[in-house]
């Protein structure tokens, strides 16, 4: 006899599929948001597992903070042309530009700025679903997180008002207005990822990866130097091998000391980690409820 | 990739106890003793250990618990954990035990493979565990575990532990649980959690992580009835890949093999499986719960909704329905209105007739004198869909039998549903097409 068994990323790989081939179906005009960092990179692979030998039948759009890694703009790029898929890119210059977005002064992170920015390039295509790559296990906030999570007009997030969610049965009806932030990879730890990317042999960005780096001590934590982000005048610029665990806005992502030069190494790394992933992001410390309010505010 | 992660499994499972009987403890202590506790989440502990000026660290306040989040007008909700053991994989399904989150806790029971049942040793078998263990039987989840907890305020009593079992024992015949295990345990001290107890020489038995290790949940699946409802049809419109023609889904049931005969059904139309697909790889077989896409011998005209099942094995296609459900919203369950249901991906509307009874989910007791179905009741049903529904019975296969039940005119999913098999099984009529 037989056993018919599925290992863990097996099963997460399944289930992934499945949700996106629902959005396929249920959705007229879905999105699937690709930034090039790890999550949305194993987002694509499924993506072209579950459509496979057709091609990913929606469009790549990711937001440009202007405050990017340029690895990971290239990277992006490089992706989108190697499967022949759409790719459509907004940016926060833009959007401030047209008034969409409004900076507050002294405001470091664009994180905030990318909220209105999103929302009007889903309101420009019309997009009645967005993927996304956002894990439950990342965040507290997130643990109660629909895979299909609705969102209003304002793309607000109303954690009362959450259908519930049972087998693998979504309810994908939005009315005109509405759409529906999906995230497949609901169910995978930050470890299911690596180890994925592992078992797939996926390409990463190179930050991901040991490399030297200028960087000043901030915050407790190593912050890249470049030209939107010069040392300040106490502070010794230091060049170190460093890469980065989670990518986000380049003036808040922390670095970490690290030789990782492979997928192997950055899985020990992270087995042996003590540090949370969000714990290299300074935009997280603000308060322990900070992820909360920009989730409602229509963040990821 | 290494062997050791090609062998892990992943197992759900869902907690539910009464404030108070150490639930938030409990997995703190999994999440704490397994190691997937991280530091700056530890250290954010500590400071609220210091800050309410105790010394030692709160288990509890890892997880947002039942308590605090009441306090805190935070949604009550299903949350879901996750954590690792070198051997397996697992997701936790927390969710409140009170009667008033009955949706909660059947939510969480949908995706489960085992059910954490929690007592406390001084409180014995309350009506919160009778319910809770009613739920997970009628949601079929095929593994239990009654975790006897803070034995260390009952002196680790041998005695105390036999009494709890034994009362458990006498109300589980009225339910359908195929696999019960009894842990005494203190979440607290952690005996039995992760190390075995030296506290309770005469308890022999697995700790509660070795049992979560070792519970069996490869044939948790229906292996035996192949079934697959086609959820997208894959049309690559390449040169290269001219006339290819997939039927993508995920497997509810059974096996899918290379030359086998299949029905689609609601046609019956009958055709043999060319070939079994994912990705670039090729498959002689498949089997549930893959997602694969599957290509026919015979050019049959299928789409989204239309369902692959093996021939000598059929389904029930019916229009009339019988039903366990639980309904999910404030807004009562009203007879002769039309809603949407949700099977599989098919989606059409229906009906309801009849509540046939409701159950006291503090008895476990059928009425069939309250004919209403509000927020949180559970009953059983009777409807009709507009168009035939193709499908087993819930108890027969979890993922062939389910369905939500849908708001039109808000979209709101309004109930869940177990289906049983119909009255008289009316018998698949071969090559016809049912009018829509
Ligand atoms: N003595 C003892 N106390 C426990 C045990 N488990 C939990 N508690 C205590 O019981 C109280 C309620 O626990 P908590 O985990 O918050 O319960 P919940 O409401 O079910 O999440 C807390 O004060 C815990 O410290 C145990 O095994 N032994």
């Amino acid at each position: 006899m037989k056993s018919y068994k599925q290992t863990h990323l097996q099963y997460l790989e399944t289930e992934s599929i499945h949700v996106m081939r629902e959005v396929a179906a249920q959705f007229e005009r879905p999105c699937l948001m690709f930034s090039g960092g790890k999550d949305s990179v194993v987002m694509l692979r499924l993506a072209e597992k579950a459509f496979y030998p057709a091609r990913i039948p929606f469009p790549l759009l990711n937001v440009d903070t202007g405050h990017n890694f340029p690895e990971l703009n290239n990277f992006r790029d490089k992706r989108a042309e190697e499967l022949g898929a759409k790719l459509i890119v907004r940016t926060v210059e833009d959007a401030i530009e047209k008034g969409i977005a409004v900076p507050v002064k002294g405001e470091l992170s664009r994180n905030r700025l990318q909220i209105p920015t999103l929302l009007a390039a889903i309101e420009e295509f019309e997009f009645d679903a967005a993927l996304g790559g956002a894990r439950r296990d990342e965040e507290k906030a997130r643990a109660k997180e629909r895979f299909f999570s609705m969102r209003d007009e304002f793309g607000q997030w109303d954690p009362k008002n959450q259908r519930p969610e049972l087998w693998n049965l979504y309810n994908g009806r939005v009315t005109p207005g509405q759409h529906m932030r999906v995230f497949p990879l609901s169910n995978w730890t930050e470890m299911d990822i690596w180890e994925y990317i592992g078992q797939e042999k996926l390409e990463l960005p190179s930050i991901y990866y040991s490399h030297e780096r200028q960087v000043v001590r901030r915050g407790g934590q190593w912050l890249p130097v470049n030209d939107l982000q010069p040392p300040k005048e106490n502070e010794e610029v230091q060049t170190l091998n460093v890469r980065v665990r989670t990518i986000g806005d380049i003036m808040t992502t922390g670095c970490f000391e690290s030789d990782a030069t492979d997928i192997h190494d950055i899985i020990a790394e992270v087995s042996a980690a003590r540090v949370t992933e969000r714990g290299g992001r300074a935009d997280d410390k603000v308060s322990e409820t900070s992820m909360e309010d920009r989730k409602k505010e229509g963040y990821f | 990739m290494s062997t050791e992660t090609d062998r892990i499994e992943l197992l759900r499972f869902t907690t539910a106890g009464s404030v108070d009987d150490g639930k938030s403890t409990l997995i703190g202590r999994l999440l704490h003793d397994s190691k997937s506790i991280f530091e700056d989440q530890w250290e954010s502990l500590q400071r609220s250990a210091d800050l309410a000026g105790g010394a030692e660290v709160n288990l509890a306040n890892l997880t947002d618990g039942l308590r605090s989040e009441r306090e805190q007008g935070i949604t009550i909700d299903v949350a879901y954990r996750y954590f690792a053991s070198p051997r397996r994989k697992f997701i936790i399904a927390d969710t409140p035990g009170h009667v008033q989150y009955t949706r909660n806790m059947v939510t969480g029971a949908s995706t489960a493979n085992m059910a954490l049942v929690l007592i406390d040793a001084r409180n014995g078998v309350v009506e919160q565990s009778k319910r809770h263990a009613y739920i997970s039987s009628l949601l079929g989840i095929p593994h239990m575990v009654v975790c006897i907890n803070k034995m260390d305020l009952v002196d680790y009593s041998e005695e105390r532990f036999r009494e709890i079992r034994e009362h458990f024992h006498s109300f589980i015949p009225r339910l359908d649980i195929r696999d019960i295990t009894f842990i005494p345990i203190s979440a607290l001290k952690g005996d039995n959690v992760v190390e075995s107890s030296k506290e309770m020489p005469w308890y022999h038995g697995p700790t509660l992580l070795g049992h979560l290790e070792d519970v069996y949940i490869a044939s948790d699946w229906n292996l035996k009835d192949f079934r697959m409802p086609v959820q997208y049809v894959v049309r690559p419109l390449r040169d290269e890949y001219h006339d290819f023609r997939g039927f993508a889904g995920q497997i509810n049931g059974g096996v899918a093999k290379k030359g086998m005969e299949v029905a689609v059904l609601p046609s019956g139309k009958r055709s043999r499986i060319k070939s079994i697909h994912f990705h670039e790889e090729t498959f002689g077989e498949a089997f549930a719960p893959q997602s694969v896409v599957i290509q026919l011998e015979d050019d049959i005209d299928i789409s989204r909704g239309d369902i692959l099942v093996s021939p000598d094995n059929l389904p029930y296609t019916t229009q009339d329905h019988d039903a366990n459900i639980c309904w999910m919203h404030e807004e009562p369950l009203a007879l002769g209105r039309k809603y949407l249901i949700k099977h599989g991906p098919n989606l059409t509307k229906v009906m309801f007739r009849e509540v046939v009874n409701t159950i006291d989910v503090e008895t476990l007791e059928e009425q069939d004198f309250n004919k209403g179905m509000g927020l949180n009741d559970i009953g059983r049903v009777k409807f009709k869909t507009m168009v035939p529904l193709v499908y087993d019975a819930y108890k027969k296969n979890r993922n062939f039998g389910n369905f939500i039940i849908i708001d039109e005119a808000t979209n709101a999913t309004v109930a869940a549903g177990m289906l049983r098999s119909p009255e008289k099984p009316a018998p698949v009529p071969e090559h016809r097409d049912y009018e829509i």
